[in-house]
């Protein structure tokens, strides 16, 4: 049940594109405050700041005291959990046969 | 200088101490680190180093905290690649917080280099290797069994 409900909230915090622009944006550069991510974002301190807490809910957003400041570092490690139960396990021997059936007839067309 | 630093964090349904045994045993640590596994006797000042299964020093340096089952600072430098090594000391730090039913491990990585060649390195094993950590603890068995699988 417990893993149910972390899966939940980690794909509910992915499902928003404010949000996915947040990861994106730290992903680019990692370590920012919120008034840095602010800049990158049409939208109010206050709604950048409850996207960050969905996202430090869901464990892809670690946050670090530095001084007074509150810095923000993208967690891979639940992305990586994903990668590993939702696509590893059924991508392999599909997608390989199409990635190959797509060279050779974009070669045959070339 | 700049810096760069990693961050990863992750829950684990075990106790401190569990992790702390998981994090610091030879045996244990091959199970999840692809073969790998740290020397080191886990007190301030001693030596620590990275061995490959095949014997090879990966990295090298020192323990600058021990703090059991709580925190652990590693000086960590890498061996291998010229590179890599060439950027010098970083440091690695290691936290574990009882959160409920789990305890929440952050492992941050921060080299003074921006950007850092050796940063980008570690940054692909770590969240494979936690992952494997925590699949190992909570459930006896790990997911990846090689860190880059053929495609």
């Amino acid at each position: 049940m417990a893993e149910r409900h972390d899966a939940d909230v980690l794909f509910r915090a992915l499902a928003d594109p404010s949000r996915r622009r947040l990861l994106d944006l730290l992903h680019a550069h990692d370590g920012r405050t919120l008034s840095e991510l602010c800049e990158h974002l049409d939208m109010t301190r206050q709604g950048v700041t409850q996207h960050l807490d969905v996202l430090e809910a869901a464990n892809l957003v670690a946050t670090v005291r530095r001084g007074r400041e509150k810095l923000h570092f993208l967690n891979p490690v639940p992305l990586q959990e994903i990668y590993e139960r939702w696509i590893a396990k059924f991508e392999k021997p599909r997608l390989k046969a199409l990635s190959e059936l797509k060279q050779r007839l974009e070669k045959a067309n070339g | 200088m700049a810096r760069s630093t990693f961050v990863y964090v992750t829950y684990i349904r075990t106790t401190p101490e569990k992790l702390w045994s998981a994090l610091t045993d030879m045996e244990f640590m091959k199970q999840y680190w692809f073969g790998m596994h740290c020397e080191s006797q886990w007190k301030a000042g001693a030596s620590w180093k990275l061995v490959s299964g095949d014997g090879q020093i990966f990295d090298a340096g020192e323990i600058v905290e021990a703090d059991p089952p709580r925190r652990m600072v590693i000086r960590w430098q890498h061996q291998n690649k010229p590179e890599l090594k060439a950027e010098g000391d970083s440091l690695c730090t290691l936290e574990l917080e009882p959160s409920g039913p789990a305890v929440k491990l952050s492992i941050t990585h921060a080299i003074e280099q921006d950007p850092s060649k050796f940063i980008a390195a570690v940054s692909g094993g770590w969240p494979k290797i936690i992952s494997n950590l925590k699949s190992l603890l909570e459930t006896g068995s790990i997911v990846l069994q090689d860190p880059y699988p053929s495609k």
